[in-house]
C-alpha cells in the first residue's frame, strides 16, 4: 500500500506544483529551464496518478506495478471477493484506462499532425513562391500579416506576402531569426504532448493553462534566440506590427484570452530584458526535473 | 528537366489561368518547357488527380482536367492553419505571432508607437 500512497502523493505534488508553475513568473527569466519542468511534471503525473490506481489496484500481489501487472495479465485471476475488492477492481479499470488515453492520445494527436503537416506541405508546393529577397523562406500571396514554421523532417519556414510589406527588412531577418530557432530546436515536439493532453482532458482548465504557458515559453525561447542574431528592438516592434495588424475577422474562440498580454509579455522581455535566472537555480531546476522523472518509474517498480 | 514539384506547380497554374477543363495534349502544348514527353504531363496529371486536387471527366479516348478547387480556396485553408482559426490549437505549426482585437490591439499600437519614438 506504501507504493499506492506514494505514488497519490506525487501525483497531488505534479498537479499542485503546475497550478503554481502556471502563475509563476521567474520562467520568463528561463524558458528553456522552465519547458523542462514542465515537461517532468507532464510525464510524472501521468506516470504517478496511473501508477497510484494500480499499485492499490494490484496491492496483494505485493509485486509492485510492473509486475504485479505481468502477474495479472499472464493469471487473469483478480479474486473478487470482498466489498473492498469491488473498488480494487475499480481501481484497475481506471488505471488501465487511463494509461491508455495517455498513451494513444498523443499517438493518434501525433497522427493527425502528421496528416496536417503534410496536407499542408502538398498545398504549400502548388501555391507558394520563392522571394529572391528573401532566399530559403517560401511565400504565399496573402494580404494579411502571417509567419510560421511547417515543422518536419525538412522544416519550411513561411510568409505572407502581406508580411514583407508590413515589415521592415531588419524586422524581418529578426521574425526569421525566431522561426529559424523553432525549426532548430524542434519546439513542435516539446508543444505536441501538450495539445495532445489538452485534447484528452479538454475539460480541465489546469490543462488547458499548462499548455499555454508551455506555447508562450517556447515564443520566449525563440525570442531569446534571435535576440542573439538581430537587434531586440526590432524583433519587439515586429510583434507589435503583427499583433496589430488587422487580420481577418476573428471567428468565436479563436484568440485566447491571454493572447493580447502574452504578445506584451513577449515585447516586455525584448525592451526591458530581466536579469537571466542564475545558473545555480537553473542547475537545481534541472536536477529537481530530472530526479522528479525518474522517481515514477522507480515507485512503479517498488513492491507493496 | 525541371523537378516534379515544380512541374505540379506549373500544370496547376495552367489550368487555374485557363478556366477551360483541358486534356494533356492541350496542358502539353501550354507548358513552357517544349520538350516534355507527353507521357510526363500524363503521369504529372495523373498524381496530382490522384492527390485530389485536380478532377478529370472523359471526353472521347482522352481525359479532360479541371481543379478541384481555385488557388485562392488553397491559400486560404493554408492561411486559416497559419493564423490558428480553425478553431482546434494543434501543434502543426509553430506561428510567430497572433492578430489580437479591439481594445487590446489599441494597447499594442500604442506601445509601437512609444518605441519608434524612442
Amino acid at each position: 500500500m506504501i507504493a499506492a500512497a506514494v505514488l497519490a502523493a506525487l501525483a497531488m505534488i505534479c498537479a499542485v506544483a503546475a497550478w503554481r508553475l502556471t502563475f509563476a513568473r521567474w520562467t520568463w527569466r528561463a524558458p528553456r529551464t522552465a519547458i523542462l519542468l514542465w515537461q517532468s511534471l507532464g510525464l510524472t503525473w501521468g506516470l504517478a496518478s496511473t501508477g497510484a490506481l494500480l499499485a492499490f489496484a494490484l496491492d496483494p500481489y505485493r509485486k509492485g506495478v510492473v509486475h504485479g501487472l505481468g502477474e495479472f495479465l499472464l493469471s487473469v485471476e483478480f479474486g473478487v471477493r470482498t466489498p473492498h475488492d469491488y473498488l480494487r477492481l475499480a481501481a484497475l479499470v481506471a488505471g488501465l484506462s487511463l494509461l491508455a488515453v495517455l498513451i494513444a492520445l498523443p499517438l493518434a494527436a501525433g497522427a493527425q499532425t502528421l496528416r496536417a503537416r503534410r496536407r499542408h506541405r502538398l498545398l504549400l508546393a502548388l501555391v507558394a513562391r520563392d522571394e529572391p529577397a528573401v532566399p530559403g523562406v517560401r511565400v504565399v500571396d496573402f494580404p494579411g500579416a502571417a509567419a510560421y514554421c511547417l515543422p518536419g523532417l525538412k522544416s519550411q519556414v513561411v510568409i505572407s506576402d502581406g508580411t514583407l510589406h508590413l515589415l521592415s527588412s531588419a524586422e524581418l531577418e529578426a521574425v526569421l531569426a525566431h522561426e529559424a530557432a523553432h525549426v532548430r530546436e524542434r519546439h513542435d515536439l516539446v508543444l505536441l504532448p501538450f495539445a495532445a493532453l489538452r485534447r484528452a482532458l479538454p475539460w480541465s482548465k489546469l490543462v488547458s493553462d499548462a499548455q499555454e504557458s508551455v506555447e508562450l515559453l517556447v515564443e520566449m525561447a525563440a525570442d531569446d534566440r534571435a535576440r542573439q542574431r538581430c537587434c531586440p528592438r526590432r524583433l519587439a516592434t515586429a510583434l507589435l506590427r503583427f499583433g496589430t495588424s488587422a487580420a481577418l475577422p476573428t471567428p468565436q474562440g479563436a484568440l485566447g484570452a491571454s493572447a493580447p498580454s502574452s504578445v506584451m509579455a513577449r515585447v516586455d522581455r525584448l525592451v526591458r530584458p530581466e536579469v537571466a535566472l542564475p545558473i545555480t537555480h537553473r542547475f537545481l531546476i534541472l536536477a529537481g526535473s530530472v530526479m522528479l522523472a525518474t522517481s515514477a518509474p522507480l515507485l512503479w517498480l517498488l513492491p507493496g | 528537366m525541371k523537378g516534379l514539384g515544380e512541374l505540379e506547380r506549373s500544370i496547376m497554374d495552367i489550368l487555374w489561368a485557363e478556366n477551360a477543363p483541358l486534356t494533356a495534349r492541350e496542358v502539353g502544348r501550354l507548358i513552357e518547357d517544349r520538350d516534355l514527353a507527353p507521357t510526363t504531363v500524363m503521369t504529372v496529371l495523373d498524381r496530382l488527380s490522384r492527390k485530389g486536387f485536380l478532377t478529370r471527366t472523359r471526353d472521347g479516348r482522352a481525359w479532360r482536367y479541371q481543379p478541384a478547387a481555385s488557388r485562392d480556396a488553397y491559400v486560404a485553408e493554408l492561411m486559416l492553419e497559419a493564423l490558428d482559426m480553425t478553431g482546434d490549437r494543434d501543434a502543426a505549426l509553430t506561428r510567430f505571432a497572433r492578430a489580437v482585437s479591439g481594445s487590446e490591439a489599441e494597447i499594442l499600437l500604442k506601445a509601437l508607437t512609444e518605441l519608434e519614438e524612442e
